[in-house]
């Protein structure tokens, strides 16, 4: 713990469009956490501007910002971080309780989301009661269900055994498919080749950012 | 998300949360228990003793004024000694108000002694005998049960005759009727014309039901010839106290031949002194207790406090995962009050349970019961209590930053 000020990220200049499916790359410590955190409105720069949707998000406070999260922002975590004591159904309907939607709606809404996971048999199952990759399933139900601009997906794949780490990131993709953004962090080639923009992050600046063609990926 | 939607949440939360750790929510609570039953019982005895006091002193009608030698209430030794020495207060001295008091109903001259009363065989030891007149039935507020009361012709001399308290009815009489039966009353034999209606007792003390009332002029002959009077005044009109017990004080000083400068060698009494000295007391141990009985409600509050504290120690990264879902600080600082005021108010309800069959102990020493008003603000000071002591906590959960939320493990 030092007084001394630390940039996480410098000289970064990113413009992502609507739809891009972009891996965002780098070893521990290289800053793409905090690139994460900014581009989910978990933080705010301290310098520099960020834009969503043409809203200036950097001058932003708390409120305004946990409004944008909800909008605009859906979540995928490394470790699912699913309510533990609510079920499927109830921990997708979060963002939508958050949101302020009805309660009949909420839950028709919750469900088809669940259901595009292919989990809709599994709504009254609490997180314990099921698989990782079905615990994912619900994360990005979750994510999905306020029809969100962005999917950030935070090393989506590290809890869980290759074969369902395959299962997730194809599900990300078929989502991608359908025209939402999707963000993938990683460290894990083998993750990011998924992604049709490929970001690598080292020491705070960006290092490479390379776009595929159209069909090449996988 | 409108205010009654983010109550609803809060609470459907709140529930899992308390149901989540049984053991740890029911032993917090308990110190809400604890200080609910104590404070309700304190207020329900404070409202038991007020209801006993007030009950009591209605007998001493707020209409009445009582002229006596020495006030009810003497303050020091001095003063009573002092007014020991006072002339007494004699018959005439009563004739002569009732003849000059224009703001008096009624106005009745009243001595008493304790007497044994026989009937047969029966007896009964140490019986109140009031002597009076016709207008004592006016001024006591006393009500007759069966029989008539004395009229002014017997008050004033004629035919030996008696009412009896309810009591002394039943000690003496066993299946028959007192009415028209002769007891004896200390030496002297007396016809029962009346009996009086239950009176209840003074204060929890005095019973009013043991007592015979007797001609005054039956009193002076046969027991007692120089006595000293109680003069008891009936004003007209209630807004008029003031008035008349001015009017009777100059009377008095006037009968008595107190000179001007000099102070009252009377005393006139009235409920309002009681009244007084009760609320003052009655305010003191009001005060106290609940103050005593306050400081166990503040330690289950602080006990609230420090596991509110833990909870949201303990739920750091759900707060995280709330907070990137879209929960405003607003939406996360309702939902741990909530919880913390669920859990006080739980608290309150059991406590109230427990007071509630505590009352019918305390029943058996004072006229109390549960009274709605207390069992509304035990439960408003026990949701105080929860916002209150949930409030840091709650402030500290909705300042988290998402980001280290989310990191904590």
């Amino acid at each position: 713990m030092g007084t001394e000020t630390i940039h996480a990220l410098r000289d970064v200049s990113l413009d992502i469009q609507r739809g891009e499916y972009v891996a965002i790359m780098g070893p521990s410590g290289s800053g793409k956490s905090t690139l994460m955190n900014l581009l989910g409105c978990l933080d705010t720069p301290t310098s520099g501007l960020y834009e969503l949707n043409g809203a200036n998000v950097s001058d932003m406070d708390d409120n305004q910002l946990a409004e944008i999260r909800n909008r605009e922002i859906g979540f995928v975590f490394q470790t699912f971080n699913l309510l533990p004591r609510s079920n499927a159904l109830r921990n997708v309907e979060l963002p939508l309780i958050y949101s302020g939607m009805d309660a009949g709606q909420r839950k028709q809404v919750a469900l088809d989301a669940l259901t595009s996971v292919g989990l809709g048999d599994r709504i009254h199952h609490k997180p314990n009661e099921l698989s990782g990759g079905q615990r994912q399933r619900v994360a990005i139900a979750r994510a999905l269900v306020n029809t969100p601009s962005i999917i950030l997906a935070d090393e989506p794949t590290g809890n869980l055994d290759s074969k369902t780490g395959e299962e997730i990131m194809a599900l990300l993709e078929v989502l991608s498919e359908k025209g939402n953004t999707v963000f993938v962090v990683t460290h894990e080639e083998d993750i990011a080749k998924h992604a049709r923009r490929i970001i690598r992050i080292r020491d705070g600046l960006i290092a490479s950012d390379e776009t595929k063609s159209k069909g090449k990926g996988v | 998300m409108n205010f009654f939607v983010e109550l609803k949440e809060g609470l459907a939360i709140a529930w899992d949360a308390i149901r989540a750790n049984k053991l740890r929510s029911v032993l917090t609570t308990l110190g809400i228990v604890i200080g609910i039953v104590t404070v309700t019982l304190m207020a329900t005895a404070i409202d038991g003793m007020n209801r006993a006091f007030r009950k009591s002193i209605s007998v001493i009608g707020a209409d009445m004024l009582y002229v006596n030698r020495t006030a009810w209430l003497t303050h020091t030794e001095v003063e009573w000694l002092k007014s020991q020495k006072r002339r007494e207060i004699t018959l005439e001295q009563a004739n002569a108000v009732a003849k000059e008091m224009t703001l008096a109903r009624a106005v009745a001259p009243v001595v008493g002694m304790n007497q044994s009363v026989i009937y047969k065989t029966r007896s009964s030891s140490s019986v109140q005998i009031m002597g009076s007149t016709d207008q004592f039935l006016n001024t006591s507020g006393f009500s007759l049960g069966e029989g008539r009361f004395m009229t002014a012709a017997e008050a004033d001399g004629g035919r030996p005759v008696c009412i009896i308290g309810l009591d002394v009815a039943t000690n003496l009489f066993i299946n028959e009727s007192p009415l028209g039966k002769k007891i004896k009353v200390g030496p002297r034999s007396m016809e029962v014309i009346g009996v009086l209606a239950k009176q209840g007792s003074f204060m929890g003390m005095q019973s009013l039901d043991n007592e015979v009332i007797i001609p005054i002029q039956q009193l002076l002959i046969g027991y007692w010839r120089n006595p000293d009077f109680q003069i008891q005044v009936k004003v007209a009109q209630l807004d008029q106290l003031d008035e008349a017990r001015e009017e009777l004080r100059g009377v008095m000083r006037k009968i008595r031949r107190v000179a001007p400068g000099d102070e009252d060698d009377f005393a006139i009494n009235q409920q309002e002194q009681f009244i007084t000295m009760f609320n003052r007391v009655a305010g003191t141990i009001a005060g106290v207790g609940l103050l005593i009985t306050g400081l166990s409600l503040f330690v289950g509050g602080i006990g609230i406090m420090n596991i509110m504290f833990v909870s949201v120690a303990e739920r750091t990264r759900e707060i995280g995962v709330r907070k990137a879902i879209g929960a405003k600080r607003r939406t996360i600082l309702l939902q741990f009050l909530i919880e913390a005021a669920t859990i006080c108010l739980l608290g309150g309800l059991v406590g109230l349970v427990i007071a509630w069959l505590f009352t019918f102990l305390l029943a058996r020493a004072l006229p109390v019961h549960l009274s709605l008003s207390v069992v509304g603000l035990a439960l408003l000071v026990a949701l105080i209590t929860g916002v209150a002591s949930g409030f840091f906590p709650a402030w500290r959960a909705a300042r988290m930053d998402p980001v280290d939320a989310l990191r904590n493990e």
